[in-house]
Protein backbone atom coordinates (compact mmCIF):
# COMPACT_ATOMS: atom_id res chain seq x y z
CA UNK A 1 0.00 0.00 0.00
CA UNK A 2 2.58 2.41 0.86
CA UNK A 3 4.74 1.40 -1.94
CA UNK A 4 1.88 1.86 -4.06
CA UNK A 5 0.96 5.66 -2.62
CA UNK A 6 4.49 6.57 -3.32
CA UNK A 7 4.96 5.65 -6.67
CA UNK A 8 1.79 6.98 -7.62
CA UNK A 9 1.93 10.25 -10.20
CA UNK A 10 1.10 13.28 -8.68
CA UNK A 11 2.02 16.75 -10.00
CA UNK A 12 3.50 18.10 -6.99
CA UNK A 13 5.52 16.61 -4.02
CA UNK A 14 3.53 17.24 -0.74
CA UNK A 15 5.03 20.63 1.21
CA UNK A 16 3.76 22.44 3.91
CA UNK A 17 4.94 25.57 2.30
CA UNK A 18 1.24 27.69 1.60
CA UNK A 19 0.86 29.61 -1.63
CA UNK A 20 1.70 27.29 -4.50
CA UNK A 21 -1.36 27.69 -6.45
CA UNK A 22 -1.33 31.42 -6.04
CA UNK A 23 2.21 31.37 -7.00
CA UNK A 24 2.07 29.04 -9.36
CA UNK A 25 -1.28 30.84 -10.94
CA UNK A 26 0.16 34.10 -11.32
CA UNK A 27 3.35 32.97 -12.80
CA UNK A 28 1.53 31.13 -15.61
CA UNK A 29 -0.91 33.96 -16.04
CA UNK A 30 1.52 35.99 -16.86
CA UNK A 31 3.51 34.01 -18.52
CA UNK A 32 0.91 33.08 -20.75
CA UNK A 33 -0.85 36.57 -21.66
CA UNK A 34 3.25 38.12 -22.02
CA UNK A 35 5.29 35.82 -23.64
CA UNK A 36 3.52 32.55 -24.80
CA UNK A 37 0.53 34.09 -26.46
CA UNK A 38 2.28 36.23 -28.18
CA UNK A 39 4.81 34.41 -29.48
CA UNK A 40 2.34 31.76 -30.72
CA UNK A 41 0.43 34.29 -32.39
CA UNK A 42 3.83 34.99 -34.39
CA UNK A 43 3.32 31.20 -35.15
CA UNK A 44 -0.25 31.41 -36.07
CA UNK A 45 0.11 34.15 -38.38
CA UNK A 46 3.38 32.49 -40.11
CA UNK A 47 1.65 29.34 -40.55
CA UNK A 48 -1.61 30.99 -42.26
CA UNK A 49 1.20 31.99 -45.09
CA UNK A 50 1.30 28.61 -46.96
CA UNK A 51 4.23 26.47 -46.63
CA UNK A 52 4.91 27.64 -50.84
CA UNK A 53 4.10 31.26 -50.18
CA UNK A 54 6.39 31.13 -46.55
CA UNK A 55 9.03 29.54 -48.57
CA UNK A 56 9.23 31.90 -50.71
CA UNK A 57 9.24 34.79 -48.72
CA UNK A 58 12.09 33.03 -46.88
CA UNK A 59 14.03 32.57 -49.64
CA UNK A 60 13.94 36.47 -51.39
CA UNK A 61 17.71 37.30 -52.21
CA UNK A 62 17.37 40.14 -49.92
CA UNK A 63 16.33 38.04 -47.16
CA UNK A 64 18.92 35.49 -47.56
CA UNK A 65 21.79 38.23 -47.32
CA UNK A 66 20.51 39.46 -44.75
CA UNK A 67 20.60 36.29 -42.93
CA UNK A 68 23.15 35.92 -43.95
CA UNK A 69 25.10 38.93 -42.84
CA UNK A 70 23.16 38.62 -39.48
CA UNK A 71 24.76 35.23 -38.80
CA UNK A 72 27.79 35.60 -40.35
CA UNK A 73 29.12 38.66 -38.44
CA UNK A 74 27.73 37.24 -34.97
CA UNK A 75 29.71 34.53 -35.41
CA UNK A 76 32.75 36.22 -36.35
CA UNK A 77 32.13 38.50 -33.50
CA UNK A 78 31.40 35.41 -30.94
CA UNK A 79 35.28 34.39 -32.31
CA UNK A 80 36.01 37.23 -31.37
CA UNK A 81 35.00 37.43 -28.10
CA UNK A 82 35.59 33.29 -26.91
CA UNK A 83 39.63 34.55 -27.74
CA UNK A 84 39.60 37.59 -25.94
CA UNK A 85 36.79 36.77 -23.83
CA UNK A 86 38.81 33.78 -22.09
CA UNK A 87 41.83 36.21 -22.38
CA UNK A 88 40.40 38.95 -19.78
CA UNK A 89 39.02 36.17 -17.76
CA UNK A 90 42.50 34.37 -17.34
CA UNK A 91 43.66 38.17 -16.95
CA UNK A 92 41.20 39.05 -13.73
CA UNK A 93 41.51 35.32 -12.49
CA UNK A 94 44.99 35.08 -11.90
CA UNK A 95 46.85 37.84 -11.96
CA UNK A 96 46.99 41.48 -9.83
CA UNK A 97 47.04 44.77 -11.29
CA UNK A 98 46.13 48.27 -10.53
CA UNK A 99 42.71 48.97 -11.40
CA UNK A 100 41.60 45.52 -11.32
CA UNK A 101 38.33 45.76 -9.99
CA UNK A 102 37.12 48.74 -12.14
CA UNK A 103 38.07 46.72 -14.52
CA UNK A 104 35.92 43.35 -13.88
CA UNK A 105 32.89 45.96 -13.10
CA UNK A 106 33.17 47.11 -16.85
CA UNK A 107 32.81 44.42 -18.15
CA UNK A 108 29.31 44.45 -17.55
CA UNK A 109 28.73 47.69 -19.43
CA UNK A 110 27.68 46.77 -22.43
CA UNK A 111 24.29 45.12 -20.29
CA UNK A 112 23.99 47.91 -18.78
CA UNK A 113 24.23 50.71 -21.50
CA UNK A 114 21.62 51.16 -24.06
CA UNK A 115 21.75 49.66 -27.01
CA UNK A 116 21.38 52.75 -28.77
CA UNK A 117 24.15 54.85 -26.82
CA UNK A 118 26.55 52.17 -27.56
CA UNK A 119 25.88 51.84 -31.68
CA UNK A 120 26.42 56.05 -31.97
CA UNK A 121 29.48 55.94 -29.83
CA UNK A 122 30.92 53.05 -31.60
CA UNK A 123 29.95 54.70 -35.02
CA UNK A 124 31.37 58.49 -33.54
CA UNK A 125 34.52 56.17 -32.91
CA UNK A 126 34.97 54.23 -36.02
CA UNK A 127 33.38 56.71 -38.95
CA UNK A 128 35.80 57.98 -41.02
CA UNK A 129 36.47 61.46 -39.39
CA UNK A 130 36.30 59.71 -35.87
CA UNK A 131 39.55 58.95 -33.41
CA UNK A 132 39.94 55.30 -34.35
CA UNK A 133 38.54 55.69 -38.03
CA UNK A 134 40.52 58.20 -39.13
CA UNK A 135 44.00 56.27 -38.19
CA UNK A 136 42.90 53.38 -40.32
CA UNK A 137 41.12 55.46 -43.28
CA UNK A 138 44.64 56.13 -44.89
CA UNK A 139 45.53 52.01 -44.47
CA UNK A 140 42.84 51.16 -46.90
CA UNK A 141 40.97 50.35 -43.62
CA UNK A 142 36.92 51.04 -43.27
CA UNK A 143 35.02 49.81 -40.55
CA UNK A 144 31.87 51.93 -40.00
CA UNK A 145 29.19 51.90 -42.76
CA UNK A 146 30.36 48.36 -43.49
CA UNK A 147 29.65 44.22 -42.65
CA UNK A 148 33.31 44.98 -40.42
CA UNK A 149 31.22 47.72 -38.39
CA UNK A 150 28.50 45.48 -37.62
CA UNK A 151 31.09 43.07 -36.12
CA UNK A 152 32.28 45.77 -33.97
CA UNK A 153 29.24 46.40 -32.77
CA UNK A 154 28.48 43.00 -31.85
CA UNK A 155 31.46 42.36 -30.09
CA UNK A 156 30.77 44.93 -27.85
CA UNK A 157 27.64 43.53 -26.99
CA UNK A 158 28.60 40.19 -26.84
CA UNK A 159 31.71 40.39 -24.88
CA UNK A 160 30.55 40.05 -21.05
CA UNK A 161 28.79 36.56 -22.22
CA UNK A 162 31.84 34.94 -22.57
CA UNK A 163 33.71 36.47 -19.81
CA UNK A 164 30.84 36.09 -17.27
CA UNK A 165 30.58 32.04 -18.48
CA UNK A 166 34.26 31.11 -18.51
CA UNK A 167 35.17 33.30 -15.08
CA UNK A 168 34.20 31.65 -12.45
CA UNK A 169 34.73 28.15 -13.72
CA UNK A 170 38.67 29.27 -14.34
CA UNK A 171 38.24 30.62 -10.38
CA UNK A 172 37.18 27.02 -9.10
CA UNK A 173 40.06 25.07 -11.22
CA UNK A 174 42.11 23.76 -8.87
CA UNK A 175 45.83 24.34 -7.92
CA UNK A 176 46.74 21.21 -7.47
CA UNK A 177 45.76 20.22 -10.92
CA UNK A 178 48.19 22.46 -12.10
CA UNK A 179 50.74 21.20 -9.83
CA UNK A 180 50.59 17.57 -10.57
CA UNK A 181 51.28 18.44 -14.22
CA UNK A 182 54.39 20.44 -13.63
CA UNK A 183 55.72 17.64 -11.12
CA UNK A 184 54.73 14.86 -14.46
CA UNK A 185 56.87 17.61 -16.11
CA UNK A 186 54.97 19.19 -18.83
CA UNK A 187 55.93 22.58 -18.90
CA UNK A 188 53.57 25.50 -18.69
CA UNK A 189 52.08 25.83 -22.36
CA UNK A 190 51.58 22.43 -22.09
CA UNK A 191 50.03 22.12 -18.63
CA UNK A 192 47.67 25.47 -20.11
CA UNK A 193 46.85 24.07 -23.76
CA UNK A 194 46.28 20.04 -22.35
CA UNK A 195 44.90 20.38 -18.68
CA UNK A 196 43.69 23.87 -17.97
CA UNK A 197 41.96 24.73 -21.69
CA UNK A 198 40.42 21.76 -22.23
CA UNK A 199 38.57 22.17 -18.90
CA UNK A 200 37.12 25.27 -19.96
CA UNK A 201 35.96 24.49 -22.88
CA UNK A 202 32.39 23.46 -21.92
CA UNK A 203 31.82 27.22 -20.34
CA UNK A 204 33.94 28.34 -23.12
CA UNK A 205 31.38 27.11 -25.78
CA UNK A 206 28.64 28.66 -23.81
CA UNK A 207 29.67 31.71 -23.84
CA UNK A 208 30.23 31.72 -27.12
CA UNK A 209 26.94 30.21 -28.22
CA UNK A 210 24.83 33.06 -25.97
CA UNK A 211 27.51 36.00 -27.45
CA UNK A 212 26.20 34.30 -30.82
CA UNK A 213 22.25 34.14 -30.18
CA UNK A 214 22.29 37.24 -29.09
CA UNK A 215 24.38 39.23 -32.15
CA UNK A 216 22.14 37.30 -34.22
CA UNK A 217 19.15 39.35 -33.11
CA UNK A 218 20.81 42.39 -32.11
CA UNK A 219 19.39 45.81 -33.34
CA UNK A 220 19.89 49.00 -31.25
CA UNK A 221 23.66 48.87 -31.10
CA UNK A 222 24.40 47.66 -35.55
CA UNK A 223 22.02 49.92 -37.61
CA UNK A 224 23.90 53.24 -36.80
CA UNK A 225 27.17 51.92 -37.34
CA UNK A 226 26.07 49.09 -40.28
CA UNK A 227 25.26 51.75 -43.30
CA UNK A 228 22.48 49.39 -43.69
CA UNK A 229 23.30 48.83 -47.63
CA UNK A 230 20.54 46.02 -48.85
CA UNK A 231 22.74 43.10 -49.51
CA UNK A 232 25.83 44.61 -48.34
CA UNK A 233 25.40 45.77 -44.88
CA UNK A 234 21.61 45.01 -44.12
CA UNK A 235 20.98 42.59 -41.02
CA UNK A 236 18.03 40.62 -40.79
CA UNK A 237 16.18 42.41 -37.62
CA UNK A 238 16.81 45.69 -39.55
CA UNK A 239 14.79 43.78 -42.58
CA UNK A 240 12.04 42.83 -40.50
CA UNK A 241 11.35 46.27 -39.61
CA UNK A 242 11.26 47.53 -43.49
CA UNK A 243 8.90 45.02 -43.87
CA UNK A 244 6.52 46.24 -41.37
CA UNK A 245 7.54 49.82 -42.69
CA UNK A 246 5.86 48.48 -45.98
CA UNK A 247 3.07 47.25 -44.55
CA UNK A 248 4.00 43.92 -45.72
CA UNK A 249 3.35 41.60 -42.68
CA UNK A 250 3.66 38.51 -44.20
CA UNK A 251 7.43 39.00 -45.21
CA UNK A 252 8.22 40.49 -41.71
CA UNK A 253 6.29 37.33 -40.12
CA UNK A 254 8.20 35.09 -41.85
CA UNK A 255 11.43 36.32 -41.73
CA UNK A 256 10.95 36.26 -38.29
CA UNK A 257 9.89 32.90 -37.85
CA UNK A 258 12.93 31.96 -38.92
CA UNK A 259 15.02 34.04 -36.45
CA UNK A 260 12.71 32.70 -33.95
CA UNK A 261 13.23 28.90 -34.75
CA UNK A 262 16.83 29.23 -35.19
CA UNK A 263 16.90 31.08 -32.02
CA UNK A 264 15.66 28.08 -30.25
CA UNK A 265 18.25 25.61 -31.86
CA UNK A 266 20.93 27.83 -30.28
CA UNK A 267 18.85 27.43 -26.90
CA UNK A 268 18.87 23.77 -27.71
CA UNK A 269 22.16 23.33 -28.59
CA UNK A 270 23.38 25.79 -25.26
CA UNK A 271 21.34 23.60 -22.98
CA UNK A 272 22.47 20.23 -24.20
CA UNK A 273 26.63 21.70 -24.07
CA UNK A 274 25.62 22.66 -19.99
CA UNK A 275 24.35 19.25 -19.41
CA UNK A 276 26.68 17.55 -21.57
CA UNK A 277 29.58 19.52 -19.34
CA UNK A 278 27.89 18.96 -16.17
CA UNK A 279 28.01 14.75 -16.86
CA UNK A 280 31.80 15.44 -17.98
CA UNK A 281 32.99 17.07 -15.32
CA UNK A 282 31.10 16.91 -12.03
CA UNK A 283 29.82 13.91 -11.54
CA UNK A 284 33.60 13.09 -9.70
CA UNK A 285 33.02 16.39 -7.57
CA UNK B 1 59.33 21.60 10.63
CA UNK B 2 57.51 21.52 7.66
CA UNK B 3 55.83 24.41 8.58
CA UNK B 4 58.70 26.45 9.04
CA UNK B 5 58.88 28.64 5.78
CA UNK B 6 62.05 30.39 6.25
CA UNK B 7 64.67 27.82 6.41
CA UNK B 8 66.05 26.92 3.00
CA UNK B 9 65.39 23.50 1.93
CA UNK B 10 61.72 24.56 2.53
CA UNK B 11 61.97 27.78 0.86
CA UNK B 12 63.66 26.02 -2.40
CA UNK B 13 61.06 23.80 -3.59
CA UNK B 14 58.05 26.60 -2.81
CA UNK B 15 59.60 28.92 -5.51
CA UNK B 16 60.35 25.96 -8.05
CA UNK B 17 56.58 25.35 -7.80
CA UNK B 18 55.78 28.88 -8.60
CA UNK B 19 57.81 28.93 -11.55
CA UNK B 20 56.27 25.91 -12.76
CA UNK B 21 52.37 26.65 -12.11
CA UNK B 22 53.02 30.38 -12.99
CA UNK B 23 53.97 32.06 -16.70
CA UNK B 24 56.79 33.61 -17.18
CA UNK B 25 57.18 37.98 -16.29
CA UNK B 26 56.44 38.33 -19.71
CA UNK B 27 53.76 35.90 -20.61
CA UNK B 28 51.83 37.51 -18.15
CA UNK B 29 52.37 41.16 -18.71
CA UNK B 30 51.94 40.42 -22.53
CA UNK B 31 48.41 38.89 -21.29
CA UNK B 32 47.39 41.79 -19.18
CA UNK B 33 48.47 43.98 -21.80
CA UNK B 34 46.72 42.78 -24.85
CA UNK B 35 43.50 42.18 -22.15
CA UNK B 36 43.43 45.92 -20.93
CA UNK B 37 44.49 46.88 -24.55
CA UNK B 38 40.98 44.92 -25.61
CA UNK B 39 38.87 46.50 -23.03
CA UNK B 40 40.25 50.38 -23.76
CA UNK B 41 39.25 49.80 -27.14
CA UNK B 42 35.68 48.65 -26.78
CA UNK B 43 34.61 49.42 -23.62
CA UNK B 44 36.01 52.62 -21.77
CA UNK B 45 36.69 54.23 -25.75
CA UNK B 46 33.07 54.10 -26.42
CA UNK B 47 31.83 55.57 -23.31
CA UNK B 48 34.47 58.14 -23.19
CA UNK B 49 33.30 59.30 -26.66
CA UNK B 50 29.25 59.79 -25.28
CA UNK B 51 30.41 62.23 -23.22
CA UNK B 52 33.27 64.46 -25.04
CA UNK B 53 30.50 64.09 -27.84
CA UNK B 54 27.78 65.65 -25.65
CA UNK B 55 30.00 68.76 -24.17
CA UNK B 56 31.65 69.00 -27.48
CA UNK B 57 30.05 72.02 -27.93
CA UNK B 58 30.32 72.84 -24.18
CA UNK B 59 28.23 72.12 -21.16
CA UNK B 60 25.62 75.64 -22.30
CA UNK B 61 24.89 73.69 -25.70
CA UNK B 62 24.88 70.52 -23.46
CA UNK B 63 22.09 71.71 -20.64
CA UNK B 64 20.07 73.34 -23.85
CA UNK B 65 19.62 70.51 -25.44
CA UNK B 66 18.29 68.61 -22.44
CA UNK B 67 15.92 71.63 -22.01
CA UNK B 68 14.31 70.70 -25.51
CA UNK B 69 10.58 69.97 -24.55
CA UNK B 70 10.62 66.43 -27.10
CA UNK B 71 13.54 65.57 -24.49
CA UNK B 72 11.85 66.38 -21.82
CA UNK B 73 8.63 64.35 -22.84
CA UNK B 74 10.97 61.21 -23.87
CA UNK B 75 12.74 61.39 -20.24
CA UNK B 76 8.95 61.48 -19.08
CA UNK B 77 8.04 58.67 -20.95
CA UNK B 78 10.75 56.53 -19.95
CA UNK B 79 10.65 56.78 -16.30
CA UNK B 80 6.57 56.10 -17.07
CA UNK B 81 6.72 53.16 -18.80
CA UNK B 82 10.12 51.75 -16.21
CA UNK B 83 7.56 52.55 -13.32
CA UNK B 84 5.12 50.49 -14.91
CA UNK B 85 6.78 47.56 -16.01
CA UNK B 86 9.37 47.05 -13.20
CA UNK B 87 7.01 46.42 -10.76
CA UNK B 88 4.81 44.20 -12.62
CA UNK B 89 8.13 42.15 -13.57
CA UNK B 90 8.76 42.22 -10.26
CA UNK B 91 5.15 40.80 -8.87
CA UNK B 92 5.97 38.31 -11.64
CA UNK B 93 9.65 37.35 -10.44
CA UNK B 94 8.60 36.99 -6.66
CA UNK B 95 5.56 34.46 -7.57
CA UNK B 96 7.66 33.09 -9.98
CA UNK B 97 10.64 31.83 -7.67
CA UNK B 98 8.09 30.85 -4.94
CA UNK B 99 6.68 28.53 -7.06
CA UNK B 100 10.00 26.98 -8.64
CA UNK B 101 12.13 27.26 -5.89
CA UNK B 102 9.73 26.04 -2.71
CA UNK B 103 7.99 23.47 -4.22
CA UNK B 104 8.69 19.90 -6.32
CA UNK B 105 6.31 19.70 -9.50
CA UNK B 106 6.62 18.17 -12.99
CA UNK B 107 7.55 20.14 -15.69
CA UNK B 108 9.41 22.85 -13.63
CA UNK B 109 12.61 22.44 -15.57
CA UNK B 110 10.25 23.19 -18.94
CA UNK B 111 8.24 26.27 -16.80
CA UNK B 112 12.28 27.45 -16.26
CA UNK B 113 13.21 27.34 -19.94
CA UNK B 114 10.03 28.98 -20.84
CA UNK B 115 10.29 31.75 -18.42
CA UNK B 116 14.13 32.07 -19.91
CA UNK B 117 12.40 32.69 -23.33
CA UNK B 118 12.37 36.53 -23.66
CA UNK B 119 16.26 36.50 -23.64
CA UNK B 120 16.63 34.46 -26.82
CA UNK B 121 14.59 36.13 -28.70
CA UNK B 122 15.60 39.23 -30.77
CA UNK B 123 14.36 43.05 -29.37
CA UNK B 124 12.47 43.33 -32.94
CA UNK B 125 10.84 40.09 -32.83
CA UNK B 126 9.79 41.21 -29.13
CA UNK B 127 7.84 44.45 -30.74
CA UNK B 128 6.95 42.72 -33.64
CA UNK B 129 4.58 40.29 -32.00
CA UNK B 130 2.62 42.80 -30.14
CA UNK B 131 2.22 44.71 -33.70
CA UNK B 132 0.93 41.03 -35.18
CA UNK B 133 -1.36 40.74 -31.72
CA UNK B 134 -2.55 44.62 -31.69
CA UNK B 135 -2.17 46.04 -35.45
CA UNK B 136 -5.26 47.20 -37.34
CA UNK B 137 -5.09 44.18 -39.72
CA UNK B 138 -5.06 41.69 -36.33
CA UNK B 139 -8.17 39.53 -35.46
CA UNK B 140 -8.06 42.11 -32.55
CA UNK B 141 -7.38 45.27 -34.62
CA UNK B 142 -10.72 45.92 -35.59
CA UNK B 143 -11.91 45.50 -32.01
CA UNK B 144 -10.02 47.98 -30.28
CA UNK B 145 -10.71 50.08 -33.17
CA UNK B 146 -14.10 50.19 -32.26
CA UNK B 147 -13.73 51.14 -28.55
CA UNK B 148 -10.84 53.56 -29.37
CA UNK B 149 -8.49 51.69 -27.30
CA UNK B 150 -5.15 52.71 -28.04
CA UNK B 151 -2.70 50.07 -27.83
CA UNK B 152 0.03 50.47 -30.44
CA UNK B 153 1.53 53.51 -30.66
CA UNK B 154 0.49 54.35 -27.23
CA UNK B 155 1.92 54.19 -23.69
CA UNK B 156 0.03 50.48 -23.38
CA UNK B 157 2.42 48.68 -26.05
CA UNK B 158 5.52 50.48 -25.08
CA UNK B 159 4.59 48.59 -21.81
CA UNK B 160 3.93 45.27 -23.15
CA UNK B 161 6.93 45.19 -25.01
CA UNK B 162 9.16 46.33 -22.44
CA UNK B 163 7.90 43.85 -20.03
CA UNK B 164 8.41 40.92 -22.53
CA UNK B 165 12.19 42.24 -22.97
CA UNK B 166 12.52 42.28 -18.93
CA UNK B 167 10.77 39.66 -18.30
CA UNK B 168 13.29 36.97 -16.80
CA UNK B 169 15.47 39.16 -14.84
CA UNK B 170 13.88 39.02 -11.30
CA UNK B 171 13.12 35.52 -11.84
CA UNK B 172 16.30 34.33 -12.85
CA UNK B 173 17.69 35.85 -10.17
CA UNK B 174 15.71 34.95 -7.48
CA UNK B 175 14.91 31.23 -8.23
CA UNK B 176 18.52 30.39 -7.45
CA UNK B 177 19.17 32.30 -4.49
CA UNK B 178 15.86 31.04 -3.01
CA UNK B 179 16.49 26.89 -4.13
CA UNK B 180 19.77 27.46 -1.93
CA UNK B 181 18.00 29.14 0.77
CA UNK B 182 15.63 25.99 1.29
CA UNK B 183 12.36 25.65 2.90
CA UNK B 184 13.16 25.43 6.71
CA UNK B 185 13.07 29.12 7.90
CA UNK B 186 9.73 29.24 6.48
CA UNK B 187 8.40 25.76 7.88
CA UNK B 188 9.51 26.97 11.34
CA UNK B 189 7.80 30.20 10.76
CA UNK B 190 4.67 28.04 10.09
CA UNK B 191 5.33 25.58 12.65
CA UNK B 192 5.21 28.39 15.51
CA UNK B 193 1.35 29.48 14.12
CA UNK B 194 2.57 32.35 11.58
CA UNK B 195 0.03 32.34 8.51
CA UNK B 196 1.27 32.27 4.89
CA UNK B 197 1.39 35.61 4.11
CA UNK B 198 3.31 36.21 7.56
CA UNK B 199 6.25 34.02 6.64
CA UNK B 200 6.16 35.74 3.48
CA UNK B 201 6.78 39.11 4.57
CA UNK B 202 8.90 38.80 7.92
CA UNK B 203 10.76 35.35 7.22
CA UNK B 204 11.57 34.98 3.07
CA UNK B 205 11.29 38.90 2.25
CA UNK B 206 13.99 39.76 4.54
CA UNK B 207 16.12 36.81 2.79
CA UNK B 208 15.84 38.04 -0.38
CA UNK B 209 16.04 41.71 -0.22
CA UNK B 210 19.13 42.36 -1.78
CA UNK B 211 18.76 39.60 -4.40
CA UNK B 212 15.36 41.28 -5.46
CA UNK B 213 17.18 44.16 -5.23
CA UNK B 214 19.82 42.91 -8.00
CA UNK B 215 17.26 41.78 -9.96
CA UNK B 216 15.14 45.01 -10.00
CA UNK B 217 18.35 46.80 -10.73
CA UNK B 218 19.23 44.91 -13.66
CA UNK B 219 15.70 44.79 -15.00
CA UNK B 220 15.34 48.64 -14.46
CA UNK B 221 18.68 49.57 -16.72
CA UNK B 222 17.08 47.09 -19.38
CA UNK B 223 13.18 48.54 -19.26
CA UNK B 224 15.21 52.00 -19.66
CA UNK B 225 17.44 51.58 -22.52
CA UNK B 226 15.42 49.06 -24.54
CA UNK B 227 15.40 50.38 -28.30
CA UNK B 228 14.72 47.24 -30.70
CA UNK B 229 11.15 46.18 -29.08
CA UNK B 230 10.32 49.63 -27.78
CA UNK B 231 10.85 51.31 -31.77
CA UNK B 232 9.07 48.42 -33.67
CA UNK B 233 5.60 49.68 -31.32
CA UNK B 234 6.08 53.05 -30.45
CA UNK B 235 4.93 54.26 -33.84
CA UNK B 236 7.70 57.63 -33.47
CA UNK B 237 4.95 60.26 -32.32
CA UNK B 238 7.21 63.31 -31.72
CA UNK B 239 7.14 64.09 -28.47
CA UNK B 240 4.41 61.74 -27.91
CA UNK B 241 5.35 57.89 -28.11
CA UNK B 242 9.54 58.08 -27.57
CA UNK B 243 11.09 57.46 -25.38
CA UNK B 244 14.88 58.13 -24.24
CA UNK B 245 16.55 55.70 -26.95
CA UNK B 246 14.66 56.26 -29.83
CA UNK B 247 14.89 60.51 -29.50
CA UNK B 248 18.62 59.52 -29.58
CA UNK B 249 17.81 57.84 -32.45
CA UNK B 250 15.95 60.79 -33.59
CA UNK B 251 18.17 63.00 -32.76
CA UNK B 252 21.07 61.28 -34.77
CA UNK B 253 19.47 60.45 -37.88
CA UNK B 254 18.70 64.38 -38.18
CA UNK B 255 22.44 65.02 -37.79
CA UNK B 256 22.01 66.88 -34.22
CA UNK B 257 24.73 65.22 -33.05
CA UNK B 258 24.83 67.21 -29.66
CA UNK B 259 21.67 66.82 -28.74
CA UNK B 260 21.59 63.20 -28.87
CA UNK B 261 24.80 62.55 -27.46
CA UNK B 262 23.32 64.72 -24.49
CA UNK B 263 20.98 62.10 -24.19
CA UNK B 264 23.25 59.63 -24.53
CA UNK B 265 25.22 60.46 -21.80
CA UNK B 266 22.36 61.10 -19.37
CA UNK B 267 21.58 56.68 -19.73
CA UNK B 268 25.09 56.21 -20.18
CA UNK B 269 25.05 58.21 -16.43
CA UNK B 270 22.26 55.54 -15.48
CA UNK B 271 24.01 52.58 -16.66
CA UNK B 272 27.29 53.82 -14.96
CA UNK B 273 25.09 54.26 -11.42
CA UNK B 274 23.32 50.57 -12.07
CA UNK B 275 26.96 49.18 -12.45
CA UNK B 276 28.28 51.03 -9.41
CA UNK B 277 25.30 49.65 -7.60
CA UNK B 278 25.68 46.14 -8.77
CA UNK B 279 29.27 45.91 -7.77
CA UNK B 280 28.38 47.25 -4.94
CA UNK B 281 25.79 44.86 -3.68
CA UNK B 282 27.95 41.89 -5.13
CA UNK B 283 30.79 43.06 -3.04
CA UNK B 284 28.78 44.19 0.51
CA UNK B 285 26.06 41.41 0.44
CA UNK B 286 27.99 38.78 -2.19
CA UNK B 287 26.57 35.63 0.23
CA UNK B 288 22.39 37.32 -0.21
CA UNK B 289 22.63 37.35 -3.61
CA UNK B 290 22.74 34.26 -6.36
CA UNK B 291 24.26 36.38 -8.64
CA UNK B 292 27.58 36.74 -7.29
CA UNK B 293 28.13 33.35 -7.14
CA UNK B 294 28.32 33.16 -10.66
CA UNK B 295 30.83 34.73 -10.82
Amino acid sequence: MAFRSSTRWRFRQPSVIPGFGLALGVTLTWLTLIVLIPLSGLIWRSSGLGWSNFMSLVLDERTVNALTISFGTAFIAAVVNLFFGVVLAWVLVRYRFPGKRVIDAMVDLPFALPTAVAGIALTALYAPNGWIGSILEPLGIKIAFTPAGIVVALVFVGLPFVVRTVQPVMEEIDKEVEEAAATLGANRYQTISRVLLPGLLPAGLTGFALAFARGVGEYGSVIFIAGNLPYVSEIAPLLIIIRLEEFNYPAATAIATVMLFLSFIMLLVINSIQSWSRRRYSNGA
Amino acid sequence: MALDTSSAPAAAPSKLVKAATSETRIARLTLIAVALGFVALFLLLPLATVFIEAFRKGPVEFATALRDPETFSAIRLTLIVAVIAVPLNLVFGVAAAWAIAKFEFKGKAFLTTLIDLPFSVSPVISGLVFVLLFGANSALGPFLQKYGIHILFAVPGLVLATVFVTFPFVARELIPLMQEQGTSDEEAALSLGATGWQTFWHVTLPNIKWGLLYGVLLCNARAMGEFGAVSVVSGHIRGQTNTMPLQVEILYNEYNFVAAFAVAAVLALLALVTLVLKTALELRYSDEIAASRRH
